[in-house]
């Protein structure tokens, strides 16, 4: 129900909104949660295992219960925190869990069967038979557990990423961290100042306190009016850090439109990557419940909460309320409930010696709560007096505080752990737990307004003075000073359900049976009871669970430890830590000169890395990619083709010691290549395997350019880079990429120099141009680089010119193709006319095969030493090894790449495996399939017959094994 | 004799606008990459103020020199962008064209650098990317030099990827002016 | 986690390419024994502590990087360039 002349929400606004499909009506800066209060509607949802009635438990973002799905269809967000859910026009929300309706949900039985499913119910009862598991177990258990789901569709809002920068980073915009905030910035430091809510003022906005002698939200307002004017503060709302990470990096998510009812272009959620010098930690502290029997039940909540509502909101969970507590905080609830007039018919605390500072209410010192009553809804407390009676009072409501946990998480995230204070019985972090990052606050267990005030300040000022900034400590404001007493306790006695992990329904009693099966570590504990492992962590229970094991092994906290806290501090969706991957920006497109060209000939595009290159270019009549290829390569073999080569790694190398330095990095000599030369090269790693192969030409004395593999571009650059820096120090060489400078394509075929010199301003001959020849032409003008080289076998060049010359060569090279019987030829063509050449790619040097295995080992010089060469050496790599071979099927049917191959007359199965096919093709010079593989001292067994056999795809045929090379072995061809 | 016909790497591409926000191509004449050989640096960087009125850049820094300037683009280069190189230089330095080779970008207008800042994980905020600062960095998994020149933040990407560069700009330039709408 | 190029500044760890133990740089000699050359490639040690890995600054100068690290802390404590730019 809603108070009268309390909250911040704005009465003259209504919001409509719905919830399980019925429409209602909240307030302007309301949350999901307090507006159904605000209606009397405690119960938001249903428990994981047993499928209990449970309401909102907490007012922020560690909330276990109050989890339902917001929006619809595809952008339907399961799990989110209806406390944190803010109010907006149309708002669409489901509770979650329950079948047929949260009202009436038929898997409550569970609830009843709770004796046979308690802790490790999972481990014992679904354990055999084995086969039961997948088919039956599984199934089952995910039917009936689970949370909120997700749509299965494509999830159409967008995500965000952003780097973002600073001196010091304040983590959380309460009072020590508004205090922090300004005491860094008035030094001149950059300051990024986080806030998880709408708003600033953390706590403040949920107290009613003074500072300065005015309501404290005045001196919040003016404190961030002065943080605003500055330019060097940037402050970031509805911001949560949810990551400490090596070196200053922070993790946070900004929800930018989860608040509005359109988003108009901005990103759902947004996630930063904040590198800080500095950072001040001043997240504040989570209240912690006390378990009793029944303590779940809707109404039941923490008492901190409790005033939240009250002082933000203006609700209440009902017109009489009592609390409980072991501690002088939840006095005040107490005292503000009362002075807001709501009926409070008892404080409970758990202190016998406690007085009473909530003024005129009944008051139970020593007194516990022993049993809460009711189903759906609070209806009734059971008190028990210090000498066992017991009593029970009619409440709708029941604030109940354990104390308060400083929010030591991100102190943890780089594996420290932190450390127990006997006086508060919490955990708070370890001095320099992460370098750089400071605490200060409630979360370092400082409670009150003042001593977070001062403590925030020093910090703040400590920060940026560590950075060389300097400045004094800003005025200190008057604020409430009230100790925070409290004397532990985590569970009341007695019979019945205690609860401790809400989301998970883990009870005191669990707890104590894992205990007494020995799973005595609190690793043990939590996995054998899911305590903690929901999706808030088990922020409210996991100190009470570890204080009951610590009791039931007779250990003290300490000894006993804390699990481990790990990234993210709250949830994050997958879409906003991936945000700026989906869609093209998974990974760049890379489109050479001819891409548009090559579209708009029909050529379907086939990835090669991050390059798009055609498949083939289908003509008129051609039904299937066989025609195409097929006549592709005729065209080569017998007219003229032209093919994109650009994508191929291109490295402009220059200086006096190139010679020497391609020496070490190539296993063949090229010191001796004469200028205007070109020479095929081989690479290994040091470990002596293949890494790349290619052509390298020498343009002039000290000039010199590379080619690699398109896919293994990038690495042969950084391994150059890694020779050169290592082991080549006294070389003077320089290298850099010129892939993207030039645009080079094959012109093959027998009438390939016929149409250069249709084009070259100056036409070639053999003489001139001899095979493996290189040299600078004109086009048109323009200069351009020709190379008398092949991969596909036949009399060819390869005409490179500056890029933005690129696609008009194209279209200029086709056209004449084309009038010479010729055309433009795809990837599949290049492959096939490879394969019957023989000649190696990345489908045979796969990184487990040597020079000696694909036939070069006379590649490797003994004259001199080379990346790769000594280990090359070594037993094993040079003898009896499967061996570069051709193949031919003999029987009927297709080769097929990724088959193996066995002796014609053993059964196909691994231990009789000789071998395997790299790439097949089908060429049409020989009327057959043609095949490359590696077969077990291949080179030795030309002319057998073998058994060719893929069992995924049910191919099983009689091969012959070949030389690699099937076509024109002479190479008479390409020397023309 | 044929005639071959020059495309610019963001050909169709460009300009694009999102309110305060523009993106367009930027033609600096020769781009020449310069690699100063063995102890050659002063000398080249002598040469090079002699021949172009600009010396070799020191890292993350660019000369400027009313239309020729010098980025620094990695150890012991940069780039020469504008005419092109005096003949002397390639005595001292490995001369190697790459005009063609870079897609050129200019961003401008209020809020470029949280443009970037959505892309690129390096602070550029004016006041440690002043003007003439010069990095070699990644914007989204592309290889990127990015500077601050007088008219906004200039980008060269290798011109293969120029599709992938101006959609993710353009797709950040949207994001951010949304974020303008609402405040 | 940040690594301090030595050249570029300090940089976001996406702009690097890691290799592994810095002990790459002891490449034994052509002649070697294949023992030694077995241990070069395949012999790491594996500290709580004190490390030092090679790094390659490939969104950036291009250098490869010795940099040292601890296991334990996480802490960076330098980093230096596997050559220096001789071009000075
Ligand atoms: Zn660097």
């Amino acid at each position: 129900m809603r108070i009268d002349g309390k909250g911040r929400v704005d009465r003259t606004r209504p919001v409509t909104y719905s919830f399980d499909g019925v429409t209602r009506t909240g307030l302007a800066g309301d949350t999901l949660a307090s507006a159904l209060m605000a209606e009397g509607e405690l119960l938001l949802g249903r428990s994981f295992k047993y499928h209990r009635p449970r309401g909102v438990l907490t007012a922020g973002s560690e909330e276990p219960n109050a989890l339902v799905t917001v929006r619809t269809g595809a952008q339907a967000d399961p799990n989110t925190r209806a406390t944190v859910q803010e109010l907006y026009e149309g708002l669409t929300a489901v509770s979650q869990n329950r079948w047929p309706s949260l009202d009436f949900d038929l898997l409550a039985v569970n609830n009843l069967a709770a004796p046979f499913l308690g802790a490790g119910f999972y481990y014992k009862t679904f354990m055999w038979p084995k086969a039961f598991w997948e088919k039956l177990y599984e199934p089952m258990i995910r039917r009936a557990a689970g949370l909120g789901a997700l749509s299965g569709a494509h999830d159409p809002d967008r995500y965000e990423r952003a780097f973002a920068f600073c001196d010091v980073l304040v983590i959380g915009g309460g009072p020590a961290g508004l205090m922090a905030a300004w005491a860094a910035a008035k030094t001149g430091a950059d300051v990024i100042l986080c806030c998880e809510e709408p708003e600033p003022g953390g706590r403040l906005l949920s107290e009613d306190e003074q500072i300065e002698g005015r309501p404290a939200l005045d001196w919040v307002q003016e404190t961030v009016a002065l943080l605003a004017t500055r330019d060097n503060v940037r402050i970031m709302t509805r911001t949560t850090v949810t990551g400490a990470f090596d070196q200053g990096t922070y993790g946070a998510l900004e929800r930018v439109a989860g608040h509005l009812p359109e988003a108009d272009g901005l990103p759902l959620e947004c996630f930063w990557r904040i590198a800080a010098r500095r950072a001040v930690l001043a997240a504040g502290a989570l209240e912690r419940h006390v378990a009793f029997r029944d303590n779940d039940r809707p109404g039941v909540m923490m008492a901190g909460a409790m005033r939240a509502y009250l002082h933000r909101w203006g609700v209440v969970p009902g017109q009489s309320v009592a609390v409980f507590g072991n501690n002088d905080d939840a006095h005040r609830t107490a005292r503000d409930m009362a002075h807001a007039g709501v009926d409070v018919v008892a404080l409970i605390d758990s202190r016998h010696d406690a007085e009473n500072r909530a003024g005129d209410v009944p008051f139970y010192p020593g007194w516990q709560v022993a049993r809460a009553h009711g189903g759906k809804a609070l209806e009734a407390i059971t008190l028990r007096a210090p000498n066992g009676r017991h009593e029970k009072l009619a409440v709708q409501g029941l604030g109940v505080s354990g104390g308060w946990n400083p929010s030591v998480h991100l102190t943890c995230h780089t594996g420290a752990r932190p450390v127990w204070r006997d006086d508060i019985a919490a955990f708070v972090p370890r001095d320099g737990a992460v370098p750089g990052l400071s605490v200060a606050g409630a979360a370092r267990g400082t409670f009150d307004t003042s001593g977070c005030l001062r403590d925030g300040a020093e910090a703040g000022l400590e920060a940026a003075q560590a950075l060389g900034f300097s400045g004094a400590l800003p005025h200190l404001p008057q604020a409430d000073a009230s100790p925070y007493r409290l004397r532990r306790l985590w569970a009341v006695a007695g019979k019945g359900r205690a609860w401790l992990d809400f989301q998970n329904d883990v009870t005191v009693k669990d707890v104590k049976q894992a205990a007494a099966e020995n799973y005595v570590s609190v690793e043990h504990m939590k996995r054998y009871t899911t305590q903690g492992m929901a999706t808030d962590q088990g922020k409210s229970s996991n100190v009470a669970a570890l204080a009951i094991l610590a009791d039931a092994t007779g250990r003290d906290i300490p000894e006993t430890g804390t699990t481990t806290f790990r990234p993210p501090y709250s949830p994050v969706a997958i879409a906003a830590l991936g945000a700026g991957a989906q869609g093209m920006g998974f990974a760049p497109q890379r489109f050479t000169t001819s891409h548009k060209a090559s579209v708009a000939m029909g050529a379907p595009m086939i990835e090669a890395g991050l390059w798009y290159r055609p498949s083939y270019f289908p003509r008129k009549g051609e039904t299937h990619w066989r025609h195409s290829c097929d006549r592709e390569v005729t065209m080569v073999r017998e007219a003229v083709g032209i093919c994109d080569v650009s994508t191929l790694g291109k490295i402009d190398l220059q200086g006096r010691d190139v010679g020497a330095f391609l020496d070490f990095v190539y296993t063949n000599t090229f010191s001796t290549l004469k200028p205007g030369r070109v020479r095929y090269g081989l690479m290994l790693r040091e470990d002596g395997h293949v890494m790349d192969d290619g052509t390298t030409a020498r343009l002039s004395d000290k000039h010199w350019v590379m080619t690699t593999t398109t896919a293994a571009a990038g690495e042969v650059m950084r391994h150059l880079d890694w020779v050169k820096q290592a082991f080549c120090r006294e070389m003077d060489v320089r290298f850099i990429s010129v892939t993207e400078q030039w645009a080079q394509f094959a012109v093959a075929g027998p009438n390939s120099r016929a149409l250069l010199n249709g084009l070259l301003d100056s036409p070639v001959d053999d003489e001139s141009f001899p095979f493996m020849q290189c040299g600078p032409v004109t086009v048109g003008g323009v200069e351009a680089r020709l190379f008398r080289i092949s991969f596909s076998g036949e009399y060819a060049y390869e005409l490179a010119v500056p890029a933005r010359y690129g696609a008009s060569l194209f279209d200029l090279l086709v056209a004449r193709a084309e009038g010479m019987g010729g055309g433009a030829y795809g990837m599949e063509a290049l492959n096939v006319l490879r394969i019957e050449k023989g000649h190696i790619t990345h489908s045979e040097i796969h990184g487990r095969v040597t020079a000696f295995d694909i036939g070069f080992a006379r590649m490797v010089s003994g004259k001199k030493d080379c990346i790769g060469k000594a280990l090359a050496a070594r037993p094993g790599l040079n003898e009896d090894r499967e061996e570069l071979v051709g193949l031919r099927p003999v029987s009927a049917g297709h080769l097929i790449a990724g088959g193996h191959l066995f002796g014609e007359g053993a059964e196909p199965v691994s231990a009789n495996d000789q071998g395997y096919v790299t790439s097949v093709g089908y060429s049409p010079a020989m009327g057959c399939d043609l095949g490359l593989g590696f077969l077990r001292n291949g080179r030795a067994r030309h002319g057998e017959k073998l058994r060719l056999v893929d069992h995924l795809r049910g191919v099983d045929i009689v091969v012959q094994v070949t030389d690699p090379v099937a076509f024109d072995p002479e190479g008479g061809r390409l020397r023309g | 004799m044929v005639e071959l016909n020059a495309l610019s790497a963001c050909d169709g591409l460009l300009p694009v606008e999102h309110g305060r926000l523009t993106l367009r191509e930027e033609t600096l004449g020769a781009i020449t990459s310069l690699a100063p050989f063995k102890g050659q640096g002063k000398a080249l960087s002598a040469a090079l103020q002699a021949a172009h009125g600009v010396g070799f850049p020191a890292p993350n820094r660019m000369e400027v020199s009313g239309d020729v300037a010098c980025v620094w683009t990695g150890r012991d280069q940069a780039f020469l962008l504008g005419p092109q190189p005096d003949a002397g230089l390639g005595a001292m330095a490995a001369v190697t064209d790459q005009s063609d080779a870079w897609a050129v970008v200019l961003l401008s207008g209020e809020g470029a650098e949280d443009v970037l800042a959505r892309l690129v994980p390096v602070d550029l905020r004016p006041a440690a990317f002043p003007l003439h600062a010069a990095v070699r960095t990644e914007l989204g998994h592309m290889a990127v030099s990015i500077m601050r020149i007088e008219a906004g933040l200039r980008i060269m990407a290798f011109r293969s990827m120029a599709a992938t560069l101006v959609h993710e700009l353009s797709d950040a330039m949207a994001a951010v002016e949304a974020r303008r709408r609402l405040s | 986690m940040r690594i301090p190029c030595p050249i570029c500044g300090t940089r976001d760890r996406r702009e690097f390419y890691y290799q592994g133990a810095a002990s790459m740089l002891d490449r034994p000699a052509a002649e070697a024994p294949l023992e030694v050359w077995h241990d070069y490639l395949h012999l790491r040690d594996n500290p709580a502590g004190g490390t030092r890995d090679l790094w390659y600054h490939a969104s950036g100068c291009g250098s490869w990087l010795v940099v040292e690290r601890d296991t334990v802390t996480h802490e960076v404590l330098g980093a230096a360039l596997v050559e220096a730019c001789d071009a000075d």
